[in-house]
């Protein structure tokens, strides 16, 4: 049986090849954030978030801050990843989805955008 | 629409809540609420960058009683869709598909997310932290 419609065995290019990207990157990131995040919820717990100075001096280690940039990257990518398939398989009248996905986009880029622009800011101040 | 009676496939208002699709929709909800308390976190980092004034402000709404509570309930969601991400990605390499497998594996995610969430909070509060 041909599951290829006409149009693509007359293009010949095969797939778009792109199909397996968000189903992977969900995964990458979710390797990434299931080992950042035990250690995350490990610091918070055992140290809070009282002493300004102590947080704020953490960010001076290259290490920490770009461990902390990472890890919010691949979270707001993860957030955004995961959301997405929410809105396709629950919203099904097309003006909305089409709305919501975009605004889904633009909330998690801005929220990457301005989560380097703090850690940065903590790392070049601290 | 066919005037014929039809047998249609189970729906989910009429359907027995089973280990399996119960423990997939809480992914997915914890998931979301995720999604959107990921946000908070961003406006705690913001609130750091900007100076003591504004820290101290992030400080004083996550240590209120509606803070606490949001972030304990964050916490729970956190470790939950933490430990069944992890049973997620065990199934993506194949393994532990059989039906007794598949129960054992969700009833450890539940105990454990309920453990590490009070583990957590007893950690947290025997520092006498602001969280």
């Amino acid at each position: 049986m041909k599951y290829r419609n006409p149009l693509a065995n007359a293009h010949g290019m095969g797939s778009a090849k792109s199909g397996l990207q968000h189903w992977w990157m969900q995964r990458v990131t979710a390797v990434v954030l299931a080992l950042l995040t035990p250690y995350a919820v490990y610091c918070l717990a055992r140290y809070g978030i009282s002493d300004y100075a102590q947080l704020k001096g953490l960010f001076a280690q290259p290490v920490f801050s770009g461990v902390v940039l990472l890890y919010v990257l691949a979270l707001f990518w993860h957030a955004q990843l995961g959301l997405q398939v929410v809105v396709e398989d629950y919203v099904h009248s097309p003006g909305l989805e089409i709305a919501l996905q975009i605004a889904i986009k633009i909330v998690y880029s801005l929220a990457s955008a301005i989560a380097v622009i703090a850690i940065v800011r903590l790392a070049l101040s601290a | 629409m066919s005037a014929h009676k039809r047998p249609l496939s189970p729906h989910l208002q009429v359907y027995n809540p089973q280990i399996t699709t119960v423990m997939s929709i809480l992914h997915r909800i914890t998931g979301v609420v995720l999604a959107f308390g990921s946000l908070g976190l961003l406006w705690v980092l913001i609130s750091l960058s900007m100076g003591p004034e504004a820290f101290s402000a992030a400080q004083a709404c996550i240590g209120s009683v509606i803070g606490r509570l949001a972030t304990f309930a964050f916490s729970l969601c956190l470790m939950y869709h933490l430990f069944n991400g992890i049973r997620h990605l065990f199934w993506d390499i194949g393994k532990g598909y059989g039906l007794s497998a598949v129960t054992r594996s969700g009833l450890l995610v539940l105990a454990l997310s309920v453990l590490s969430t009070i583990g957590l909070w007893l950690l947290a509060t025997s520092n006498g932290g602001t969280l």
